[in-house]
């Protein structure tokens, strides 16, 4: 192991307490339980205060002493610091007093909020010295570690379902990375990156250095909390696949309250699926505090892990901070995509579709109260997810260059809206 | 004919690195009990204290999950191939 390891003390596993070098590795050898980056909090309290975020430049690095890598970041530099968006118009039609959307639809350099994983597990394993790096993906993380292996100059493979939307297969292909499709939903993409992973010695971003990939997602949470003027917000509303994302939001709510960068404060965090592929909203409605695994059919590509390897802690996230889960359809996913590009001017993929169609229901159901104040994850980018809307969001009326035709086609819909 | 099992890597260490082992059990409930046998202390490793597979084991048979079979139940054939894979996060 490193002598300076910067902020972090170990790794340890979330079953049984166990304590294991900061390698890349990922599971307990004694119950499979997920490893986790621990911190020294008492030396970050001395340096991590808001004057001193605030004079470093707009990035998700403005907080690198909570993100696990030993010196300074060598990958995706530039990424994070998305807009954090009021919008009210949203807000109108969704009928709750406050909204704000967190706009990782704009996130550099590749469009969707794993662009902060991958920075972070990218960064660390250079540190740990690989010049491979491997994903198994549902599609963003794919291009995400295309383009920043890319710049970083790592070798990267990806492994996909072979069915992704073709947005997110050009996505990864041009940058040069290795793309492998396989025949078969994202679980089983998984279980045989998990044997890959095995046998190689590659930096696999999401299985042996997971510990330090999922921490990535923190950083969402701390913009989050600084955009609004340095406090959590009341109700913050998450996509999930695996789940891991949701647990990382809360956990960058109870880092900043404990080094009292934000105030004590009550929160709740919801968890939106798609109907498709719900295990972990089937089970939060159930009060069940374990999943039941699903075969995932769903336009949501992005969200659809049947078996989510967060879902219990996702499930105890929820349970804790009050928050629930719902789950919308197809149909309502795209309804959700439409209504915040008209009322926000934003196009999200999929993922942003099932986040404010899960937004709407909670909101109707009053498990949101229409008096309070909601922030919207929205994760990924909708021109990669075009498929999913290709026909459904309007079409074009084609005209000669003739001003007749037009002026005709405008008097025809004034009798249609008269 | 036997049956395949793969042997995870944070697990190999109780095999003497082997990767492939076989066995000859008719469920997936036998086949950990005799791997038990054979590489004491790797039963605990998979299953909990009230017996059930640990929430963030997944095993399968031919590619399937067993929770979409009869879980330990499940039956296995001559020539099928169990794996024992951790949980791994999102994509
Ligand atoms: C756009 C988008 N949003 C949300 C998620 C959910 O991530 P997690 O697996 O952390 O729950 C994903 C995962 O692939 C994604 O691509
Ligand atoms: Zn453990």
């Amino acid at each position: 192991m490193e002598k300076n390891a910067g902020f972090m003390k170990a790794l340890k596993c979330r079953e049984c307490g166990r304590e294991y070098p900061l390698t890349a590795t990922h599971v307990c050898e004694f119950d499979f339980g997920p490893l986790e980056v621990v911190y020294d909090y008492n030396r970050i309290k001395q340096s991590l205060i808001r004057p001193v975020i605030q004079s470093r430049p707009q990035t998700m690095w403005r907080y690198r002493e909570l993100l696990p890598v030993a010196g300074e970041p060598t990958v995706g530099f530039q990424v994070g610091f998305t807009p954090l968006i009021k919008a009210d118009r949203l807000a109108r039609r969704l009928g709750v007093r406050e909204l704000w959307v967190k706009n990782d639809t704009v996130n550099y350099p590749s469009l969707s909020f794993k662009d902060r994983v991958v920075s972070v597990a990218l960064s660390r394993a250079r540190e740990l010295g690989f010049t491979t790096v491997a994903c198994a993906s549902t599609g963003n993380l794919a291009n995400s570690v295309a383009a920043n292996a890319a710049a970083a100059g790592l070798k990267a493979y990806v492994f996909i379902p072979a069915d992704l939307e073709q947005g997110k297969v050009v996505n990864s292909l041009v940058y040069g990375a290795e793309v492998i499709g396989i025949k078969g939903h994202y679980d089983e993409v998984n279980r045989l990156c998990a044997e890959i992973a095995g046998k190689y010695g590659w930096a696999f971003v999401n299985v042996n250095m997971r510990p330090y990939y999922a921490e990535g997602s923190k950083s969402m949470g701390f913009e989050i909390i600084e955009q609004l003027g340095w406090r959590v917000p009341q109700h913050t509303v998450v996509p999930m696949a695996s789940g891991s994302l949701l647990t990382k939001v809360q956990k960058s709510y109870q880092e900043f309250t404990k080094l009292g960068l934000a105030p004590e404060t009550t929160y709740h965090v919801h968890g939106a699926q798609a109907t498709g592929c719900a295990p972990i909203s089937t089970a939060q409605k159930a009060g069940l505090d374990f999943f039941k695994p699903v075969k995932p059919n769903t336009i949501a590509k992005s969200l659809a892990i049947g078996t989510p390897a967060d879902g219990f802690y996702a499930l105890k996230v929820m349970k804790e901070t009050g928050g629930a889960a719902d789950d919308v359809t197809d149909d309502e996913v795209r309804e959700g995509i439409r209504w915040l590009a008209e009322c926000e001017g934003i196009f999200a993929e999929t993922a942003g579709g099932v986040t404010v169609g899960v937004a709407k229901k909670l909101i109707v159901s009053g498990r949101i109260p229409a008096n309070d104040s909601v922030v919207l994850c929205v994760t990924g980018n909708g021109l990669k997810t075009l498929d999913a809307v290709v026909g459904q969001v309007g079409r074009t009326r084609e005209i000669k260059p003739s001003l007749r035709e037009f002026e005709a086609l405008l008097a025809h819909e004034d009798r249609v809206t008269a | 004919m036997p049956k395949k099992v793969r042997i995870p890597t944070p697990l190999r260490k109780l095999t003497n690195n082997e990767e492939l082992v076989e066995v000859n059990a008719a469920t997936i409930g036998e086949a950990i009990a005799e791997l038990q046998r054979r590489f004491p202390g790797i039963q605990e490793r998979l299953l909990d204290d009230t017996g059930a597979v640990r929430r963030f084991v997944n095993v399968y048979v031919n590619q399937e999950d067993i929770r979409f079979l009869q879980n330990q139940q499940t039956p296995v054939k001559d020539g099928d191939e169990i794996s024992i894979i951790p949980a791994i996060a999102g994509g």
